[in-house]
């Protein structure tokens, strides 16, 4: 059993966390609750509220509270117990099959971002374009490997993916290809920073990819700073007319895409950069931390964090008022599926890398994602071998909430899912430890998010 | 209720029953890439 409370803008929210029920109560509610969630019985949470309040409540609006309070109990609503650890344990167990390859069609880049963690592309090695047939046995290795999935995801990811087009598209026809042989579904999502973004590759992509992902972080001092060219010019006017052209006709056609951004120490007054994105005209906006060793200058740091928090609480003030002017917007991190999500298996088994996911180097090798690439002890092995280190993939497989020790009394475990494997490697040297203040943010994101639907509600 | 709004969930507890059918996006692949998010994702089950 498990209850969070929080207050938020005027409310007072209460998340029944291993059932996902929320509820928004008054404050006289609220107290009970957190009376009872401590252990107090009804008795006892009466008396402390009526003298708390003295005449200010009568009893009969405690029972008639403690009365609403127990129909929430007796419907599974709240104050739930959680049943989840076993079937976890043993879905960990489970033959997995890979349903997502993230690959690396070009380890290059026409840019310099300076917090890139592919370091410019290289990935801590040396240069090289995916050729064409490296990429069809990734592909053929997705389809053989997927088991009964249907659904098969393929990021063209970089470096940049558009220094090595033609071999982009040359992939895509070879997927359709291949579901003509398989029951299988591409599909297909490119990254870009836009420098090389034209008509014929916005044509292509409107016909072909499921998602674009438009790198962009903002405001243009902002995005010029940290996003140059490599000889230290900005780049933003030169991706920005193209990004809004693109992003207009995914919009007009119905086709996913999302303008996605960093925010960094220089930076932490980030929500103007997301509303600056939003006044520009984009309405499916991702602007993330940044992930970087704590010696970067630009790096977050702990001092940094009350700040941060501040500025997701004032992008929610502002999403809500300007949803109720009619010129709402999406912010990912922001999105919540209260209804419809995905199930507690899916929570709380991670986010797949190493077992479902897998990232492909230009020269073929398999890594548990995009982020541990170049880093040789998680090398899983390749495409023509296929995956060789089972006994990497065990330990990835195990990579789930209740094996990490912070995660199992977060109230956030529903919904991150424990986490960035690669982040908490990258900060602390174990898959299975979690990354702090990404888990702080994360928290206040998930608490926004839920904010946001009860003031729809 | 006059105290309690309750907001439209999906009961966790009641997705226990079916097992996880992996239809489901990946994490990663659609706009973060540098975290995991997996609330916000929808659930693909047919049934």
């Amino acid at each position: 059993m498990q209850v969070h409370q929080y207050k938020s803008g005027d409310l007072n929210i209460v998340l029944d966390v291993p059932s996902g029920s929320v509820h928004v109560v008054d404050d006289l509610t609220n107290d009970a609750v957190a009376y009872l969630a401590a252990g107090r019985t009804e008795a006892e949470t009466a008396d402390l509220i009526a003298k708390e309040r003295g005449e200010a409540v009568s009893r009969e609006e405690i029972g008639e509270v403690l009365a609403e309070i127990r129909e929430l109990k007796e419907n599974g609503l709240l104050f739930t117990p959680e049943p989840y650890a076993p079937a976890i344990t043993e879905f960990a167990e489970r033959p997995t099959v890979v349903k997502a390859l993230c690959l690396h069609i070009a380890h290059d880049c026409n840019l310099a971002c300076r917090y890139c963690f592919a370091e410019e592309g290289e990935y801590h090695g040396r240069r090289a374009l995916m050729d064409l047939e490296t990429g069809k046995k990734a592909l053929r290795f997705l389809v053989t490997h997927s088991g009964a999935r249907r659904n098969l995801e393929v990021d063209f990811f970089g470096g940049e993916p558009l220094m090595n087009w033609e071999v982009v598209k040359e992939l895509v026809a070879y997927g359709r290809e291949l579901e003509k042989e398989y029951p299988k579904n591409f599909r297909f999502t490119l990254t870009t920073n836009g420098v090389l973004l034209n008509d014929e590759v916005m044509d292509f992509c409107n016909r072909e990819m499921d998602n674009v992902v438009l790198s962009i972080d903002g405001r243009k001092e902002v995005h010029d700073r940290m996003r140059p060219f490599r000889r230290g010019a900005g780049s933003y006017d030169v991706i920005l007319p193209k990004f809004l052209k693109f992003a207009e006709q995914r919009r007009a056609l119905g086709l996913k895409y999302y303008v996605r951004g960093t925010y960094t120490r220089w930076n932490l007054d980030f929500s103007r950069d997301v509303l600056h994105l939003a006044d520009l005209g984009f309405d499916q906006i991702s602007v993330e931390p940044v992930v970087a060793s704590p010696e970067e200058p630009y790096s977050l740091r702990e001092e940094d964090v009350p700040v941060l928090l501040a500025e997701y609480d004032r992008l929610a003030d502002e999403m809500i008022r300007r949803k109720k002017c009619g010129k709402g917007f999406n912010f990912f991190h922001f999105m919540i599926d209260l209804s419809g999500g995905p199930c507690v298996y899916k929570r709380l088994s991670g986010c797949g890398s190493g077992t479902e996911y897998l990232a492909v180097t230009p020269w073929g090798d398999f890594y548990p994602c995009h982020q541990f690439v170049g880093m040789e002890e998680f090398l899983l092995g390749n495409v023509d071998e296929g995956v060789t280190r089972n006994d990497l993939v065990r330990d990835f497989k195990c990579v789930n909430v209740y094996a990490k020790k912070e995660c199992r009394t977060c109230f956030a475990r529903f919904y991150c899912s424990g986490g960035c494997a690669a982040n908490a490697y990258n900060f602390s040297g174990n898959v299975l430890d979690v990354y702090e203040i990404g888990c702080i943010l994360q928290k206040k994101r998930i608490e926004c998010a839920i904010r946001i639907k009860a003031e729809e509600a | 209720m006059k105290h309690i709004k309750t907001l439209n969930t999906k009961n966790l507890q009641n997705t226990l029953k079916k097992g996880g059918c992996g239809e489901c996006q990946t994490s990663c692949q659609s706009a973060c890439k540098t975290s995991c998010t997996v609330g916000n994702q929808s659930c693909e089950a047919k049934n």
